[in-house]
């Protein structure tokens, strides 16, 4: 018999039991679609890891202020509170001692109310330069982002992010109107562009939600709120001096950027008597999210190695009641020439076909993976509103993205799980007595 | 593989030789065949009578390749099969032989005329003109119309139509069937055993498992076992000189 003569004799054998033949299908079905799915979800999460993690620049080392642990703050118990992180100086020993970097940029943050009439939001202050936005890709939607102009007159002038500009003018036009800020007013001038989160990777970096910035001249958020800020922890209020929450140093090219850091983190060493710094590269992120992503493929191996040997048991059980059931049949074969051999490959074909058609069915149903979660997106916003704009932006966005690899893996697996589950079940049948077997009933 | 010859040249076809088989139960031996000889000449039609648990199956089995005896030796086309493997045997069973059964044995799911095709399935190397040789032998039997009927959708006869048909599809040189009209009425049978007896006169060896008297009558030879032991041979009519086989 030919290829096609197997296929077909197989084929229809399991059309004696219709249903039966579709449940094993499924199991399969179901399996390998699980495999394609969520190495398209993996796929697709770790896409919009690394392209956060690019938006954060891979030419660039991120050094932000870390709180110390209590005990080893500087000046400890003082009634001025506790001072720790980044200070100016380190910004302009950043910039004029070390020759590899060609750019660096400040920035100091806290969480303020933010305020505009009954209308107000917990949000993010950020005093930046103007390079902050180019510098993390923030698109200004309208209006004009924070100028040279702003910074050297310590102007009173305000970039809401996208949410935070809705929060604050439900109704009205925010550019030209005033948000207030503790006891001061800004002027709104521009709207950042909705952006998603950066990534949390290896918890060396928070996940940065831009959504509720804030963003004033640099200059102004010393000269109008200062360095000392009070903080509310644990119902006990703190004075903490903190000169810069981050500084941003630019590299021109990727290779420079561990020693560079290495340089960053040796100067740094020098003036601070703590550790209150971190120095982070995004570059390492990068490195991490990889390895994060072939550790999440692993894990996904496995879940579809359990959903496929689950299928796996499900054809060896249809298989062998199927053996039993057809046991005259094996002894009319072996009657009329057939060998063990043969036998065995006439229930192999069987399983083969019931896998095979099961795999293909699952990669048909992968594919329609873009489409489902399009839908359930389409069905999600428009249906239950407040859900979908309480989902994290890193949901709401997620583009599932097929991996090539995972389709031919998933069918191949299939296949393959079908055989050797198959070749028990093929075994007992070619090992019957044909006498036995042609008695049976 | 058509290597019958005319009959000046008759030659024995299959021979059994001093051939016993032993089944041990629960430490209890039961002589199903006991010492038994005996020689089919081509051309043959024996009928093999015997009460009911004398060994007219097991000889059958023997004969078909589908059990090994204990001792004594079993001479078919000229070669022991008493020796042979197994995979040796399912080649010598769908090469030499072909079975006809008291239930048929169709495979439910294939047609008529697939049912037929199935030995050419396991010929090694592959026989010439399968689908003609088919449907050739479908009128044979008279099933020409019925060739994509299941066996469900058949009758008794009819299934032992097919099956007579599919028994001749490779050509063998003996033809086994055991009670081939066990299961269908007295018209049926005599319908079947004018078949059998057509093949026999156009030159086929056949060998036959039956009780009915009548039945036995229409063959040539009449071997009678009695407790493994072959009690009494009888000639009811002699083997006609023949032609070859159409
Ligand atoms: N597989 C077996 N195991 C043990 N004993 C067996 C086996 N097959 C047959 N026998 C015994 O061998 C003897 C002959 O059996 P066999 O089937 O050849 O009888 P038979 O002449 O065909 O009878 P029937 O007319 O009832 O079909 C019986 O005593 C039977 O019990
Ligand atoms: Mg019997």
């Amino acid at each position: 018999m030919n290829l096609f003569q197997q296929l077909r004799l197989g084929f229809r054998s399991l059309m004696l039991h219709k249903l039966r033949s579709a449940l094993a299908v499924l199991g399969i079905l179901i399996g390998v679609t699980a495999v394609i799915w969520l190495v398209a979800m993996g796929e697709g999460v770790s896409y919009q890891a690394q392209q956060q993690i690019k938006d954060l620049g891979a030419t660039s080392i991120i050094v932000r202020s870390i709180k110390p642990a209590e005990e080893s703050s500087r000046d400890v118990g003082s009634r001025f509170g506790i001072s720790y992180g980044l200070l100016r100086d380190d910004y302009e020993r950043i910039l004029t001692n070390v020759p590899t970097v060609t750019r660096a940029v400040p920035m100091r943050e806290i969480s303020r109310e933010v305020r505009h009439r009954e209308h107000f939001i917990d949000g993010q202050v950020i005093g930046c330069t103007p390079d902050y936005f180019g510098m993390n890709r923030l698109k200004i939607a309208r209006g004009r982002p924070i100028s040279q102009v702003d910074m050297q007159g310590y102007s009173n002038v305000v970039v809401l992010a996208w949410e935070a500009a809705a929060k604050l003018f439900p109704i009205e036009d925010p550019l030209g109107r005033a948000v207030q800020l503790g006891t001061e007013f800004y002027v709104v001038v521009g709207i950042a562009a909705e952006r998603t989160a950066a990534a949390a990777i290896g918890g060396s970096l928070d996940a940065r939600q831009y959504d509720r910035d804030v963003y004033i001249p640099l200059s102004t958020f010393r000269a109008r709120i200062g360095d000392r800020v009070f903080t509310v922890r644990a119902g006990a209020t703190q004075l903490e001096t903190v000169e810069l929450t981050q500084i941003t140093a630019v590299v021109e090219d990727m290779g420079e950027v561990d020693a560079t850091a290495d340089i960053i983190r040796a100067l740094l060493q020098r003036y601070h008597k703590n550790v209150d710094y971190a120095v982070v590269v995004p570059k390492e992120l990068l490195e991490q999210a990889e390895t994060m992503r072939a550790m999440f493929n692993v894990l996904l191996l496995l879940i579809a190695g359990i959903s496929l040997l689950v299928g796996g048991i499900g054809i060896m059980n249809i298989m062998l009641a199927t053996v039993t059931e057809r046991t005259r049949e094996i002894g009319i074969r072996r009657a009329l020439g057939a060998t063990k051999g043969e036998i065995v490959q006439q229930f192999l074909w069987e399983t083969v076909v019931l896998s095979g058609t099961g795999g293909l069915l699952g990669v048909l149903v992968g594919f329609l993976c873009g489409p489902t979660v399009n839908g359930i997106r389409q069905l999600v916003s428009t249906f239950l509103p407040e859900v979908w704009t309480a989902l994290p932006p890193n949901i709401r966005n997620l583009e599932p993205r097929l991996a090539p690899w995972s389709i031919i893996a998933a069918f191949g697996i299939s296949v393959g799980v079908g055989i050797i589950f198959g070749i028990y079940p093929a075994r007992r049948a070619a090992n019957m007595d044909p006498i036995e077997a042609l008695r049976h009933e | 593989m058509n290597n019958l010859q005319p009959v000046s040249q008759r030659q024995s076809v299959a021979s059994i030789v001093g051939v016993s088989k032993v089944y041990t139960l629960g430490g209890h031996q039961v002589k199903a065949l006991n010492n038994v000889s005996v020689e089919f000449q081509q051309g043959d039609f024996v009928a093999i009578m015997g009460s009911s648990g004398s060994g007219k199956s097991t000889l059958l089995n023997v004969l078909g390749c589908l059990d090994r005896p204990t001792s004594g030796q079993y001479f078919l086309a000229g070669q022991d099969v008493a020796a042979m493997d197994d995979e040796t045997l399912s080649r010598v069973r769908g090469r030499y032989l072909g079975f006809i059964f008291q239930s048929y044995n169709l495979i439910q799911q294939l047609s008529v005329v697939e049912n037929i095709e199935v030995p050419l399935s396991y010929q090694r190397p592959p026989l010439p003109g399968g689908r003609e040789r088919c449907l050739k032998l479908a009128e044979l039997v008279g099933l020409s119309g019925r060739l994509g009927h299941r066996p469900t959708e058949l009758s008794g006869g009819q299934q032992q139509r097919v099956a007579i048909a599919r028994a001749l599809v490779n050509n063998p040189h003996v033809i086994l069937a055991d009670e081939p009209t066990g299961n269908l009425d007295t018209a049926t049978s005599h319908d079947i055993m004018n078949l059998l007896d057509a093949l026999n006169r156009a030159g086929r060896t056949i060998v036959m498992v039956t009780h009915e008297n009548d039945i036995a009558e229409r063959a040539r030879r009449i071997i009678r076992l009695r407790d493994g032991r072959i009690e009494s041979v009888s000639e009811t009519r002699p083997l006609l000189p023949q032609v070859g086989i159409g």
